[in-house]
């Protein structure tokens, strides 16, 4: 019940930010209505950190204390992570096209990087499906968040490098409006849009977890259900 | 200290045992030189004839084709545990799995920077690139990449070699967690031929350095939860 309302909550919440970012906050001087997609595009970008990080952290706390709870944290936030991951880079390429007339653009470092995460992870997501055992996909699962979590600064700090040190960009970054001199009526709304995607990512987050638990019982049933029939079998010899 | 001597001579012992295995049965260091010189004249063929586009791309090709004959290398020297159960008996061992981590990321390296220095020359020689010039560099360059792909592959390897879809899993998960190197290694290996105009290459190789060693450090912190119950 707690849960339902926290899922209406935050959708009332996303709607808000929604009708806020398109219809009373005024277009962009430079770049029009296009800038409007930053809203849910940083709010996007914000969680799949949110989520990589969550899954480092529950990867590590499965390895010291041994809890299949924490895996299916991890998993969750994974899986959730990867989906706001790929919503993000949609809406950059949506944005870029108007605004820097390409889909794509390396020489932004953030997008490079981002498709990289989405690759990293992606590949967490399927290493997990290719494990049967529980204990041993948490382990697997574990390493590989982390060492995807450490490789993410790495990654960042690389591609930036690549472009930073043969010239200097050009192109404005969407974050530039979290800029302090930047209007109030913008500030406000991406963090309304902050706050109202947090909230949806709790939601999703709680959703995932309990689907998480569900699917380990079902595993452990069918397991139980091998085992007894193998025995039965054995008996009856 | 006695601890470390220790350590470091059941590392040894382990990359010892590889290099034993590879020497009496040549299978992947012959077959991973031959695939990365198939991978390079492929290239020669998607980008050429024109030399001076060839030129201009040889380092990224150079290190494309090393980054894919070390997915092979990497996953041959695993493979070669799974036979009889080797890597259990490995795990079973009273000794640090750090240590382990160390002989099996040695042996790695080895092959490594053996068909680094080997493609190198290749490129030198089919794409017209001056390669003696500034071989010091190179060679560093060579040395920290091969190094890189080693300690990231050891433990990759160790993931997948006991899943069922590993020829897949291996370079899905290796290859995104290796393009800062990629990139690094490119870079450095650029400014070198072109004789650092921008004074770059010592942050190109402070990176890899730096990418080598956290990369070792948490391939070694993981390694023993991998041959635990990976």
């Amino acid at each position: 019940m707690k849960t339902r309302i926290l899922g209406l909550v935050a959708l009332a919440a996303v709607i808000a930010a929604t009708a806020v970012a398109l219809f009373v906050v005024p277009p962009d001087q430079n770049q029009g209505d296009a800038q409007r997609i930053m809203y849910p595009h940083v709010a996007s970008a914000w969680l799949a950190y949110l989520s990589f990080g969550v899954t480092a952290l529950a990867g590590i706390g499965w390895l010291w204390k041994r809890d299949l709870r924490l895996d299916a944290v991890a998993h969750s936030a994974a899986e959730i992570g990867v989906m706001f991951t790929a919503f993000a880079i949609w809406g950059g390429m949506m944005w870029g096209r108007p605004v820097w007339g390409v889909f794509w653009q390396w020489e932004d470092p953030r997008l490079t990087t981002t498709a990289l995460l989405l690759a990293l992870y992606v590949g967490y997501l399927l290493l997990r499906r290719l494990s049967d055992d529980p204990e041993r996909r948490a382990t697997r699962a574990a390493i590989v968040g982390v060492i995807a979590a450490v490789d993410i600064p790495i990654v960042h700090f690389s591609v930036e490098w690549w472009r930073g040190l043969h010239q200097t960009a050009t192109i404005g970054s969407p974050d530039r409006v979290l800029n302090p001199a930047a209007p109030m009526v913008f500030v406000g709304s991406l963090l309304g849009m902050l706050g109202a995607f947090t909230l949806a990512w709790l939601y999703l987050m709680i959703r995932r977890y309990q689907l998480a638990r569900a699917e380990a019982a079902r595993e452990e049933a069918r397991r139980m259900d091998r085992i007894m029939t193998a025995r039965t079998v054995e008996a009856a010899r | 200290m006695n601890a470390l001597r220790r350590d470091a001579s059941v590392a040894l012992a382990v990359a010892r045992k590889d290099a034993i295995a590879e020497l009496r049965g040549r299978h992947a260091t012959v077959s991973t030189l031959f695939f990365a010189g198939i991978v390079l004249l492929l290239f020669g063929f998607a980008l050429g004839p024109d030399a001076d586009r060839l030129a201009a791309a040889a380092p990224g090709l150079l290190w494309l084709a090393v980054v894919f004959a070390g997915i092979l290398a990497v996953s041959r020297l695993h493979l070669l545990e799974t036979d009889d159960g080797a890597l259990e008996h490995l795990a079973l061992y009273p000794v640090s799995r750090q240590a382990i981590y160390a002989g099996k990321a040695i042996g790695g390296f080895a092959v490594m920077l053996l068909i680094a220095v080997l493609v190198l020359v290749a490129v030198g020689i089919l794409f017209a690139v001056d390669v003696l010039g500034a071989w010091p560099a190179l060679l560093a360059t060579a040395v920290l990449g091969a190094a890189g792909v080693a300690a990231v592959g050891t433990f990759y390897a160790g993931i997948t070699v006991r899943l069922r879809a590993r020829e897949v899993m291996l370079p899905l998960l290796m290859l995104p967690v290796l393009a800062p190197l990629l990139l690094g290694a490119v870079k450095a290996t650029a400014a070198a031929l072109a004789g650092d105009p921008f004074g770059e290459l010592g942050a190109w190789l402070q990176l890899l350095v730096a990418f080598d060693v956290i990369m070792i450090v948490a391939g070694a912190a993981t390694y023993g939860y991998l041959l635990e119950d990976g």
